[in-house]
């Protein structure tokens, strides 16, 4: 009896998992359709484009994302080991960079801005470089709140299933919002000049 | 494996609490039956009455609207009375004439056929056909309802703003849409609507995820793929098609709010507003079309295919007959949903497409017309020879297929790059898809209405007042959408508020008469079914727990619909949902729940799949009881 009721459990995680992945699909979607509008108003004519040398600030929030993605794994697998102060400790870890990820970006707007590349701007393949970085800190923001959740939940004595269940949810989110970006900077990159 | 093993053991320290959480205690109260529920079949009843409301109003500002067509040049008192300022002195103000065609357009497309249709339909049968508890997430289930219901209220809203709801037409093109001082229902009335479609996408989001994710991960034992009934394919294949263009409307949305509230230029170039020269500059609203019509176009078949599968089986059920080619069926649908991806660009083909590119969407367009016609030719195929049981339903049902077929016809005209230099803009279009998508999608909606109310209610529906609300509305629908033809052909362009101007055009002002009259029948018809569907709520005739003789699952629920829908277990799925008048058998259908072993008289060699033990058993089974069978 109590062995089904776990089976059911375990078993209801499953949709519910399924449905991050079908929530990513559409996320993915927006930005294939911000990226594709990006192409087609930069075929235009001669004079649309980037034009310019994105910030280094970019690089480093490339390498901060990346790192977090990395401790991520890392409080993920502690967690299935059943060490949980090193899953707190990597988790604490994630949050940090992400929010850092976070500030970085602003930070590279800032640089934007001093550039002369300014969201509101004839040659909208500029303003697209808001557009991209903006809609992906939406994202960023979705990400933190998972990770506090399942930071807040690791400090609870909940039931190993649920810790992990949530650390799941958040680290397969986490995971794709990093390599969301990457998409998206190596897009600008190609797309630089 | 290892997550799994290791969720078992720690599991076990915590057994108590998980084991606390399994059993579910209801106290339902009428907040959390009627209003915040999580059962799927109440949100379906959430999505018909929320859908049949917003149908209605819809009809009601397409009356208004054809009333002006009808008469440019009289006044009539009493729509000042209803509508005030919209109206002075009894004539449509021309800027109110723009929203009327614009909300009509935008609530049937989206509110009724969209989140009407799908929503009632895929919430009530995906789980009951299927053989499932609820929803794979019953919470995001009843938020997709209230996010739908808030982009309800907040798109009737713009009807109490000053300036009046949007009006530059249900596809917003800028640089419309993106200039509040370019009409008065560019202001207030457009950001309501796009506050609206943003909370009906998330609630579209939610909710085609959950029906995904539903009919992957929560079907019952014995049923596969190849033997769910045609109605959840295509609420499937509607929710993918919804999850993945949905998103690209987004984009276009959110690149114009920051053009109409931030002074960006994606859309905006080269405008000179009220005599003075816009600071936007480079932008290209063609941009926009892109975006917008890579949604558009999947929208209409997120429309018709849930439509399409409900007629599949309620045209099966009453022909007493299997559908004709299960299986093309379900490939046409995968067809639709994919080619629906690349033949956006027809709706442009006026933009100054390049005509080569012209020519690709061109063909993948016309593509289009080969699973349509699989789909038409199998409907007709089920009908021929069946005994067929003219259910109001049924009727509906077949009037779907007629409609598809002579709205579809057009389409093959439309879809042709040269011809749509001619037609594009004009009542032809308007026909064309009021006909394939609009009345063919409502009469499926209604038909699935008809079959299924006993499900919802526990009571069956007049037949009498059915068919009055059929043969009505079927008459007045090909009456207001036929001659428009014609008027297209002649190149009178649509959402013009009156003809009068134009001498060309004069000729056509008795045909639109016509039209208004016919329109005005179809909407009073109407009526029989708003009473009969009301009425039988409450006081209809009992139904049985399967009335129609039918197959599927949702038939061997108890009628007093229950929570977790099946009072014992779930059933299990043995054969597939079109066992109807199979030769051999006493009765003319066979539930699916019923195994091939208590019906050996019937059985045929392909049932097993190509099992060759089971089959050696049925031989034997045959040879023994020769005698009897003959």
């Amino acid at each position: 009896m109590n062995q089904s009721a776990v089976d059911k459990e375990k078993i209801n995680f499953q949709p519910k998992k399924f449905n991050l992945w079908l929530f990513m699909i559409t996320s993915f979607m927006l930005f294939a359709a911000f990226t594709s509008g990006f192409i087609v108003y930069t075929q235009g004519s001669a004079d649309k484009g980037i034009k310019i040398i994105l910030p280094h600030a970019f690089i480093y929030s490339t390498i901060v994302i990346v790192l977090s993605s990395f401790t991520m794994y890392l409080s993920f697998r502690s967690a299935k080991r059943l060490q949980f102060d090193k899953q707190k400790q990597f988790l604490w870890f994630t949050l940090i960079l992400g929010v850092g990820f976070f500030f970085l970006q602003f930070y590279a707007w800032t640089v934007l801005v001093k550039m002369g590349v300014y969201l509101i701007n004839p040659n909208a393949s500029q303003s697209f470089i808001y557009i991209f970085t903006g809609v992906h800190l939406v994202h960023i923001i979705a990400g933190i709140i998972l990770l506090i959740n399942s930071l807040v939940g690791s400090y609870k004595n909940s039931p190993q299933v649920k810790n992990l269940f949530r650390l799941e949810m958040a680290s397969i989110f986490w995971h794709f919002v990093d390599i969301l970006w990457i998409y998206l900077y190596v897009f600008l990159l190609l797309n630089q000049q | 494996m290892e997550t799994a093993l290791i969720v078992n053991n720690s599991a076990s320290v915590h057994r108590q609490e998980v084991n606390g959480h399994d059993e579910h205690h209801h106290h339902e109260t009428f907040l959390t039956k009627y209003v915040f529920s999580q059962d799927h079949k109440m949100i379906a009843k959430q999505f018909l009455i929320t859908g049949i409301i917003m149908g209605v109003i819809a009809m009601i500002l397409s009356v208004l609207f054809r009333i002006q067509l009808a008469y440019p040049n009289t006044a009539f008192p009493f729509l000042q009375t209803l509508l005030g300022r919209f109206a002075p002195e009894g004539r449509l103000d021309p800027n109110f004439y723009l929203s009327l065609v614009t909300i009509h357009g935008t609530i049937m497309v989206f509110f009724v056929l969209t989140a009407g249709l799908s929503g009632t339909f895929s919430n009530l049968l995906i789980p009951l056909q299927l053989g499932a508890r609820d929803m794979a997430s019953p919470f995001l289930n009843m938020l997709s309802y209230w996010f739908f219901f808030t982009a309800c209220v907040i798109m009737l809203s713009s009807f109490f703003v000053q300036k009046g709801p949007a009006s530059g037409g249900w596809t917003i093109y800028p640089p419309l849409s993106a200039l509040p001082k370019a009409m008065p229902g560019s202001e207030m009335g457009m950001s309501l609507w796009l506050a609206s479609m943003v909370l009906f996408v998330a609630s579209q989001l939610m909710g085609g995820i959950n029906y995904i994710s539903t009919v992957l991960n929560m079907r019952t034992k014995g049923m596969d793929l190849w033997k769910m009934p045609l109605t959840i394919w295509g609420f499937f294949l509607t929710a993918i098609l919804g999850v993945l263009s949905f998103p690209v409307l987004v984009a276009g949305v959110v690149l114009l709010v920051f053009d109409r509230s931030m002074g960006t230029s994606f859309y905006l170039s080269d405008i000179v507003l009220n005599g003075a020269v816009l600071p936007n500059e480079g932008g290209s609203p063609i941009l926009f079309e892109h975006l917008f019509w890579f949604l558009g176009h999947p929208e209409v078949y997120i429309v018709i295919m849930p439509a399409m599968g409900i007629a599949s089986e309620v045209m099966a059920v009453n022909s007493r007959k299997p559908i004709f080619g299960y299986h093309a069926m379900v490939y046409s649908l995968i067809g639709i949903t994919v080619l629906s991806f690349i033949v956006w660009g027809h709706h442009m083909f006026v933009t100054g497409m390049n005509p080569f590119i012209g020519g690709v969407f061109m063909i993948t367009t016309l593509i289009i017309a080969v699973p349509s016609a699989v789909k038409t030719f199998n409907w007709l195929a089920t009908l021929w020879r069946g005994n067929i049981r003219f259910t109001p339903a049924m009727m509906f049902a077949i009037g779907l297929v007629s409609f598809f077929i002579s709205g579809g016809l057009t389409g093959i005209f439309l879809g042709n790059a040269a011809l749509d230099i001619n037609l594009h803009d004009t009542y032809f279009v308007v026909a064309h898809f009021h006909l394939v998508m609009g009345s063919a999608a409502i009469f499926g909606m209604l038909a699935g209405v008809y079959h299924w109310f006993p499900k919802m209610f526990g009571r069956l529906m007049d037949e009498k007042l059915g068919y009055l609300h059929f043969w009505l509305t079927f008459i007045g629908a090909y009456l207001v959408f036929f001659p428009m033809h014609f008027m297209g052909l002649d190149g009178v362009p649509r959402r013009y508020y009156a003809f009068t101007e134009f001498e060309s055009m004069k000729q056509w002002l008795s045909v639109n008469t016509f039209i208004t009259w016919a329109a005005i029948m179809s909407a009073l018809a109407q009526v029989a079914f708003l009473f009969n569907f009301f009425y039988s709520i409450f006081y209809g005739k009992k139904a049985t727990q399967n009335p129609w003789n039918a197959n599927t699952l949702e038939w061997t629920t108890p009628v007093e619909r229950i929570h977790g829908n099946w009072p014992g277990e779930i059933p299990t799925v043995y054969r597939w949902s079109y066992d109807y008048s199979k030769p051999g058998h006493d009765q003319d259908f066979i539930p699916q729940t019923v195994p091939f072993s208590q019906t050996m008289t019937s059985n045929l060699p392909h049932d097993f799949e190509d099992d060759p033990d089971v089959e050696k058993l049925q031989t034997e089974w045959l040879k023994q009881n020769s005698q009897e069978v003959k």
